[in-house]
């Protein structure tokens, strides 16, 4: 979005030195182009959801659009995270409780700010990795793309196939990247763990030994009177 | 003229730039977020920052004297990136090593306690995402339907990267695996032979205890 606002001024730039009635006609253009451009975003980031904490994010839908919606948490605790997502009035469209992994996806009835919330209340110690894709309005078309509504070429509708099927793809991959870090991740622990174990199991071993010894020397040399006494056992 | 179109644009481009995810944090949070990419691929984060305004009881849509440190740490904690931006700013980096990215933001206040609130609008592209297929197309001219090809042929880049990226992953788990494996076998033959070395020792500390005791 700040891309399209940059090239903007970059055309402001370079026009400079044209006549005033290209800078009218640009100016009309691009004000066209910006309103007939609809609020399209999608955003996918992996964040660090601490205990005890609850984070929002925030995002502005207009009316009839659709938004996807899909969590994911690959590390920490038991891996489980609270997912409540409201409309700008506050009612809860959607809601989770400890969950690890889902999507959704819904249509706004209304336009405004929806708010997607993460809750990690109910663990006191460990924080929790989320992966958040929160995709709004459809993928925005090619430059140049869908300017002509003409019938579409073969060629085309297989491109725009593609693209589809490739998009699938990169999703898919994007979620068995996410689940093999939940498998990593545990086999990290339990090599870590194995270790410390293994360590101690070990020392305790050997102190427990040292000790019964220690402790059996105790009982025959402490009482010095009774050696009689365990003699004749 | 100039002015005002360049005015006009700027509102336009406010407004534009106003959609989009959003969060609150406070002057002296930091926030961070984890991007984990293959290597050789492109991450811009475009951001913009708004100061609460209590007067208002809104959000200021600029707000000067309004900095972001921004840094970013690769998979090796490696500081790749750490600089002071104003209060939007677009940046972008390729990473080099694949793995987990860091990206954390936090202001440049120098309040005390947890200070204003801060609106920070965010906005995170990776690989094939992040090319401005305007510019491509214009810089190459290219018909659309090459563009379309070039886009899939980015898509078709990305996937393989993502692959290579997930053979390499793939490595690491069976490393820990196989460590985890051999670490079990090894720890269980010398945990037998310590206990044997235990009792065997036990055994002879003992008898000869007793004997000198002449208990036996």
């Amino acid at each position: 979005m700040l891309s399209n606002c940059h090239r903007t001024t970059m055309n402001a730039a370079t026009s400079r030195q044209n006549s005033t009635k290209l800078w009218m006609l640009t100016l009309v253009a691009g004000i066209a182009a910006l309103m007939q451009m609809q609020c399209v975003s999608g955003v996918e980031f992996t964040f660090d959801l601490a205990d005890n904490a609850e984070d929002c994010f925030y995002e502005e839908i207009k009316r009839n659009t659709s938004a996807y919606f899909e969590f994911q948490v690959s590390a920490g605790g038991q891996l489980d995270v609270d997912v409540t997502l409201k409309d700008p009035q506050g009612k809860i469209i959607y809601e989770q409780k400890r969950s690890t992994f889902d999507s959704y996806q819904f249509v706004a009835e209304t336009s405004g700010v929806y708010t997607a919330c993460f809750g990690n209340q109910f663990s006191a110690f460990s924080h929790k990795i989320v992966y958040v894709d929160f995709q709004v309005g459809e993928e925005p078309a090619l430059p140049g793309v869908d300017e002509h509504a003409t019938v579409l070429t073969q060629m085309e509708t297989s491109s725009q196939a593609i693209h589809k099927s490739l998009n699938d793809i990169l999703d898919a991959q994007t979620h068995h990247r996410l689940r093999e870090a939940q498998g990593r991740k545990r086999a990290d622990e339990l090599n870590h763990r194995v270790m410390i174990w293994s360590t101690l199991e070990t020392a305790s071993m050997v102190l427990i030994g040292v000790a019964l010894i220690i402790i059996l020397r105790n009982f025959f040399t402490d009482r010095k009177p009774s050696q009689v006494h365990y003699g004749r056992l | 003229m100039r002015n005002q179109f360049i005015c006009v644009a700027l509102l336009l481009c406010a407004l534009n730039s106003a959609c989009g995810l959003y969060f609150h944090i406070s002057e002296t949070e930091r926030k961070c977020f984890i991007e984990e990419v293959p290597d050789e691929t492109t991450v811009i984060v475009n951001y913009k920052v708004e100061l609460y305004d209590p007067r208002s009881n809104g959000f200021m849509p600029s707000s000067p004297g309004i900095g972001m440190h921004v840094e970013v740490r690769d998979s090796d904690d490696k500081v790749i990136l750490s600089r002071v931006y104003s209060s939007q700013g677009r940046i972008s980096f390729t990473s080099h090593t694949p793995g987990e990215h860091v990206i954390c933001m936090y202001s440049n206040s120098t309040a005390w306690f947890s200070g204003a609130q801060l609106r920070v609008h965010l906005d995170i592209q990776v690989g094939e995402h992040a090319i401005d297929y305007a510019n491509v197309a214009q810089k190459e001219k290219l018909t659309e339907l090459q563009l379309r090809i070039r886009q899939l042929l980015d898509q078709v880049d990305q996937i393989t990267k993502e692959q290579n990226y997930q053979r390499y992953r793939e490595e690491r788990f069976r490393h820990t695996s196989e460590s985890t494996n051999s670490r079990v076998l090894w720890w269980s033959l010398a945990q037998t032979v310590v206990l044997v070395c235990m009792g065997f020792w036990q055994m002879r500390h003992l008898k000869s205890f007793f004997e000198a005791k002449k208990l036996v």
